[in-house]
């Protein structure tokens, strides 16, 4: 278990190396960093100013363990826009992010589970039916229009809760249902779809023949094993809602990470693009690493392997 | 004393499918007496397995059963509720099946897949249990049982894990003990030896057995009774060594007659094999479902009810012409 531990967190580790690598890159990638901040009618001078003043004109390998050197002591650079440090600018959106993303997402699991092992024990029946009809429906609606809709009717129409922001915590009740209505879909389908690989087993044959009652058959045989495939994609999920969703946050007025990504790429305020994707990123590594520990946890065939 | 441990008169199990109702048991009777291992021989489809498994209560959902008599250790089947059917599992009726590799669950220690039912169903403490888990290892041929409590079944191998299934299903010291061809995914070192276990177990523990094999060597090393299964029948029934020595039914004379005997069949010679396919289950069916393969069927094969007979020392036999030399 040390050993399989120690691997994929050497495995994590030259993932991180890469991903910074990447996300300085881009400052590159999109041309001159000097010019852009220069701005249109810039002047060649200007440019070369700046070019000494951020320190473009140093080799890349320089900048580049400049930044990282800076980045692990906690200082992403400054924001070419505001101009104060980016750290601050992430740090004043990023708590709207995480308590939508979590709320969210452990409402979809509460739901996504429980209903997609009811719908296992008995495929077609009609627990079964209604779920289907909540992935097919929370698949097919688009999350904007959704989020507009329950603004419509339950911000305008009937007032129970506020159209927009997140100044009181019923402003988190519309989004979270939108958020988590668009991830419960997958979520449930592999509950679902493991749940009734798993039933079928000779072990869950063996497990009822053993007499225990069919609860104990159900949590303690059947979703320890269904849930495997379940804890991936509950990295990937938690992910993506941490990571902010820029249609959701604007359509709900939340100032969040995902709007802050956007108007910094409007903006071109490139110091903060890269620590936003940078710091995803990374978060990205440690979920699935965490996932992947997880089922190494839950399985005990996962730690020889790898 | 109960006289029988196990009492099924009239067994009949019918299973809707999309070309409509497959009649899989039609109509069978099976006693078991205490300390006795009966064996249930028949192919692929003869409807033995869904037998075992209506005496588990394990029958999927959509199955229809319907008996006359249905008792188990003296106890009716029929008027259980499921919740009381789980309860008689594990104490009154214990199961190993065919596969060992896939019948242990992957994400959960020997020791706690061997002691979870009796911790249930008796009350006992974990440690009794283990300790009752060890003493089984112990007997079953598990080395160093005490340490292989806390290891995954991934650690062991195809025989060592239908050894631990056996200890497993004998943890709530079951009546009846129905093992479901428990040596077909095995080597055939392995077979024997697991063979030699049961055959040993039901003597040392006068276990009851129901062995379901369509491996005819395994009916000879255990049983000490035989019922021959066709189409969802008993063709024929009696103990095991008048069945081998004095085969009644056209279709048992088949199946021993194509057992190749050392020194005796002539090698490279063609073994004689029996004739077409086993008829389909769905749909009514009259008289004889072998009559179609046999050498000696005539019109009246196809009448119901097909006569029975039972030529003395606990025999029967379910065939117009039984007895009959083949031609």
């Amino acid at each position: 278990m040390i050993s399989f531990i120690s691997k994929r967190l050497c495995v994590a580790f030259c993932v991180c190396l890469t991903v910074s690598g990447l996300s300085f890159a881009l400052m590159f990638l999109t041309g001159d960093p000097a010019i852009a901040i220069a701005g249109s009618g810039g002047r060649a001078e200007d440019a070369e100013a700046i070019r000494i003043a951020y320190g473009f004109d140093r080799p890349v390998t320089v900048q580049y363990l400049d930044w990282i050197g800076s980045a692990l002591t906690g200082d992403l650079g400054q924001s070419i826009y505001f101009n104060v440090p980016v750290t601050e600018i992430i740090g004043n959106r990023v708590g709207v992010t995480l308590t939508l993303g979590f709320i969210s997402f452990i409402v979809a699991l509460a739901i996504a589970v429980p209903l997609g092992v009811a719908a296992a024990l008995r495929p077609n029946g009609w627990i079964d039916r209604i779920a289907l009809i909540i992935a097919v429906s929370g698949q097919a609606i688009p999350s904007f229009w959704l989020g507009l809709m329950s603004i419509v009717v339950f911000g305008v129409w009937y007032g129970l809760v506020p159209i927009s922001g997140a100044a009181t915590w019923q402003g988190y009740i519309l989004p979270v249902v939108v958020l988590s209505y668009y991830a419960i879909p997958e979520l449930m389908r592999i509950t679902r779809s493991g749940m009734i690989d798993v039933l079928s087993t000779d072990y869950i044959r063996a497990a009822k023949a053993k007499g225990l009652p069919m609860h104990l058959v159900i949590s303690r045989h059947a979703l320890r094993n269904a849930v495997l495939p379940l804890v991936s994609l509950a990295a990937v999920q938690l992910g993506q809602l941490l990571s902010g969703s820029i249609v959701i946050e604007s359509v709900f007025a939340l100032n969040g990470l995902g709007r802050l990504a956007w108007e910094s790429l409007l903006r071109s305020d490139l110091p903060v693009v890269q620590a936003i994707i940078l710091i995803l990123s990374l978060l990205y590594v440690l979920l699935t690493t965490l996932a992947d520990i997880l089922n190494a946890i839950l399985d005990p065939r996962l730690r020889g392997a790898s | 004393m109960i006289e029988t441990v196990l009492n099924i008169q009239n067994l009949r199990v019918s299973l809707p499918t999309d070309r409509g109702v497959l009649h899989a048991v039609r109509g069978i009777d099976l006693e078991i007496k205490p300390g006795q291992a009966l064996c249930l021989v028949g192919e692929s489809g003869c409807g033995k397995s869904l037998t075992a498994m209506s005496i588990m209560g394990l029958l999927p959902r959509y199955a229809k059963v319907t008996t006359d008599k249905f008792d188990l250790v003296g106890q009716d089947l029929t008027q259980k509720t499921q919740a009381k059917l789980a309860k008689m599992r594990g104490r009154d009726v214990a199961m190993i099946f065919q596969d060992p590799t896939s019948a242990l669950n992957p994400t959960l220690t020997i020791g706690r897949q061997l002691t979870e039912g009796v911790m249930r169903s008796e009350g006992i403490s974990r440690k009794e249990a283990e300790a009752r888990a060890i003493e089984l290892l112990e007997r079953v041929g598990i080395s160093n049982p005490a340490a292989r409590l806390t290891q995954y079944p991934h650690g062991f191998s195809g025989g060592q894990r239908q050894r631990i299934m056996i200890a497993s299903a004998l943890m709530g010291q079951p009546r009846l003990l129905i093992a479901d061809e428990p040596t077909t995914a095995l080597d055939v070192t392995i077979q024997a030896q697991i063979l030699q276990l049961l055959g040993e177990l039901q003597s040392d523990l006068g276990l009851s057995m129901l062995l379901i094999t369509h491996d005819l060597g395994v009916v000879a090393a255990i049983a000490n009774e035989v019922a021959v299964m066709y189409a969802g029948r008993v063709a024929e029934r009696g103990p095991a060594k008048d069945l081998f020595a004095d085969p009644l039914h056209p279709y048992t004379r088949g199946l021993l007659a194509a057992i190749p005997v050392p020194g005796m069949t002539p090698r490279g010679s063609e073994l004689p094999a029996i004739p077409g396919r086993v008829p389909g289950l769905i749909g009514p069916m009259a008289g004889c479902a072998f009559r179609d393969r046999c050498a000696l069927s005539s019109p009246e094969c196809g009448h119901d009810p097909v006569p029975q007979f039972k030529p003395g020392n606990n025999r029967f036999v379910e065939c117009l012409r039984a007895g009959e030399a083949a031609p």
